[in-house]
């Protein structure tokens, strides 16, 4: 509590504000200043030199909202286990290739039986309801096995085993089916584009971001209405009092891995209707990342934190580059769409470390 | 046998000796008070008997089950509820949601609900605020609501925690009152306090506890009497 004897940060409008300032602060505010100017005139140089047109701002966006989506799924993962366990599961990656990659083979099998080409709803909900299970069944391997025997043990130390399990993973799935790169097969209903308000949008887009939109949604109605999720929000909050309520909170915490795989693994499959190509036991690790980064931005441990998070990011990646690095005269600036996210995260983590959504870290919790 | 049975239990953090052998009973449909001043080793004590800690030595003995064979969360059903010190509401939660974790192993959605009535009807001012976030209600109010949230399991056994610590004497005879009434609807109770006064006022039989250790056991009525008691207590010269 050693926080609230300082007086609370009132901003520039308190009266001493200038006089309280630190060189930190001086640092800080410059480079905020820097990057505000840098993006502004960034911005306004692209938007005034008319490079792109209406249609085209449009379908960047559309395809950041997609990505986004993605994101936002594999970033939810992250939130739930560290809201409740406050660890970073850092092979959180590694559950979304597993699903990803075993529901491919699934994929080419309904692809190749004809089933894909004759019911194609009822396919493609195989591919997630296998992508789900089998990144459940490991995400839930890597509670008992990784996880649980550490809980108790000093921060570091899951995270060390976790960053272990996660190239476990990897290779054992480079063993299981091999090296090279696959891609999921077309499905013919989502291919094409349909006139929305005058722009064309790319279907499977929107099919994205809807099955996406459609799993959050359930996973808050899950989390605030059912007995479980009041439960997940109780251990996350007092673990040792959750077990005076009779709250056995390994199966809690276990829940919390199902549901985070569950989502992780139906992302895969999401993945790759949007882009089918690139299936292989490395492909978890950009979206792990990306995803990751989606949740510090929104807040890690915050819900609608790793959702906001993750469409943020998406979008940012996919207008920023044109947006702002074309207008500073950065030449291929699509290139640079890696960069943009990850100075983006490290801008968060100096002006708002809590994130979008976050709460400060109370020191009980930390 | 005696509902619940303490026999000598030792307990340790770290190379701390918290509890040096503490032996207690309570008797069903007894009130039992323990009292003991800061570090005495009342928290502790109650922790080792709702399954949070599991003494190093000695037993702990409810309706004849052996406390330290379950985990904690095994032995709500069982009938042992605990309001920890310090209330540890959720704070997140709403009133109504915290009530509903109190009852968190029932599956009679019928049961629960009249249950969550007879506790708004204890508390009042609780049924007024049920979709209130629970972190935004006052201190009494929070004690309100752990102590319903306690009844939500239905407990044989309820162990309270300085239930007094922090509260307008105006609430504190409110709380102690329905202690009287809860115990006289048939539940045990084991009240741990500071507040000697009270506790002893509704309790039947009280120890005291010393630095881990039992130094006095009597009837209420008798320890209200003894000079050390009165001394060290109750602020009685
Ligand atoms: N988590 C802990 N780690 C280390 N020592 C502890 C811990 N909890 C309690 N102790 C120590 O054990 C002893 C007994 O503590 P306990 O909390 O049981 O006392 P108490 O009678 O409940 O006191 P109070 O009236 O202040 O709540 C004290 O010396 C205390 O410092
Ligand atoms: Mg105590």
């Amino acid at each position: 509590m050693a926080a609230s004897a300082k007086p609370a940060r009132t901003g520039f409008l308190s009266k001493d504000y200038f006089e309280r300032m630190t060189w930190v602060d001086w640092v800080l505010n410059a480079l905020r200043v820097l990057i505000l100017a840098l993006v502004i005139i960034g911005a306004t140089n692209t938007l005034l030199s008319g490079k792109y047109t209406l249609a085209q701002w449009v379908s960047l966006i559309m395809s950041g909202l997609a990505q986004g989506s993605i994101y936002a799924l594999i970033a939810l993962g992250y939130t739930l286990v560290y809201g409740i366990l406050l660890m970073i599961n850092f092979a959180h990656g590694e559950v979304y290739m597993a699903g990803a990659f075993t529901a491919y083979f699934i994929a080419d099998w309904t692809a190749k039986s004809g089933l894909l080409a004759s019911a194609p709803v009822i396919a493609v909900l195989i591919w997630v309801i296998v992508a789900a299970l089998v990144s459940m069944g490991v995400a839930v391997l890597l509670e008992r096995v990784a996880y649980r025997p550490l809980r108790g043990a000093p921060r570091l130390v899951p995270l060390i085993t976790a960053i272990g399990a996660s190239f476990f993973l990897q290779y054992t799935f480079r063993g299981l089916y091999g090296t090279g790169f696959k891609s999921y097969p077309a499905v013919p209903i989502i291919q094409g584009s349909v006139a929305i308000g005058g722009f064309n949008i790319l279907i499977a887009q929107l099919v994205v971001f809807f099955s996406a939109l459609v799993l959050m949604l359930a996973l808050y109605w899950l989390i605030e209405r059912t007995k479980m999720g009041k439960a997940m929000r109780a251990v996350s909050e007092d673990k040792e009092v959750s077990r005076l309520m009779g709250i056995d909170i390994d199966r809690v915490i276990v829940f919390t891995f199902l549901l985070g795989g569950a989502l992780a693994g139906a992302a895969g499959v999401i993945n790759g209707l949007y882009r089918p190509q690139g299936v292989n036991f490395f492909m978890g690790f950009f979206p792990g990342i990306k995803a990751f980064t989606a949740a510090v931005l929104g807040g890690i441990g915050s819900v609608p934190g790793a959702m906001l998070g993750g469409i943020f990011l998406g979008i940012i990646e996919s207008v920023g580059p044109s947006l702002i690095l074309d207008g500073l005269g950065i030449n291929s600036a699509n290139q640079l769409k890696d960069v943009i996210a990850f100075t983006m995260l490290v801008f968060v983590l100096i002006f708002r470390p809590q994130g979008i959504l976050g709460e400060r870290l109370k020191e009980k919790k930390a | 046998m005696a509902l619940l049975e303490v026999d000598n239990i030792h307990a340790y953090y770290g190379k701390i000796h918290a509890l040096k052998g503490v032996s207690l009973t309570v008797e069903k449909g007894e009130v039992v008070s323990l009292i003991g001043g800061n570090g005495a080793g009342k928290t502790t004590t109650l922790r080792c008997i709702s399954g949070l800690i599991k003494p190093t030595d000695g037993s702990v003995t409810f309706d004849d089950d052996v406390v330290a064979d379950y985990a904690a969360h095994e032995l709500v059903p069982m009938g042992i509820a605990m309001v920890p010190e310090g209330r540890g509401i959720f704070s997140k939660l709403t009133v109504q949601e915290n009530m509903e974790m109190g009852a968190f192993y029932r599956n009679d959605k019928e049961g629960i609900k009249q249950d969550m009535e007879h506790g708004y009807h204890i508390f009042p001012r609780l049924a007024e605020r049920r979709t209130q976030i629970a972190g935004t209600m006052s201190g009494g109010e929070q004690q309100m609501l752990a102590m319903a949230r306690a009844l939500m399991s239905k407990p044989r056994l309820l162990l309270l925690d300085e239930p007094s610590m922090g509260l307008a004497p105006v609430l504190v005879e409110l709380i102690f009152d329905t202690i009287r009434d809860i115990n006289q609807q048939g539940v045990t109770v084991l009240l741990v306090e500071q507040n000697a006064h009270m506790a002893l006022q509704i309790a039947n039989r009280g120890y005291v506890l010393q630095t881990g250790e039992i130094i006095l056991s009597d009837n209420a009525a008798s320890l209200r009497k003894d000079p050390m008691v009165q001394k060290a207590y109750l602020g009685i010269d």
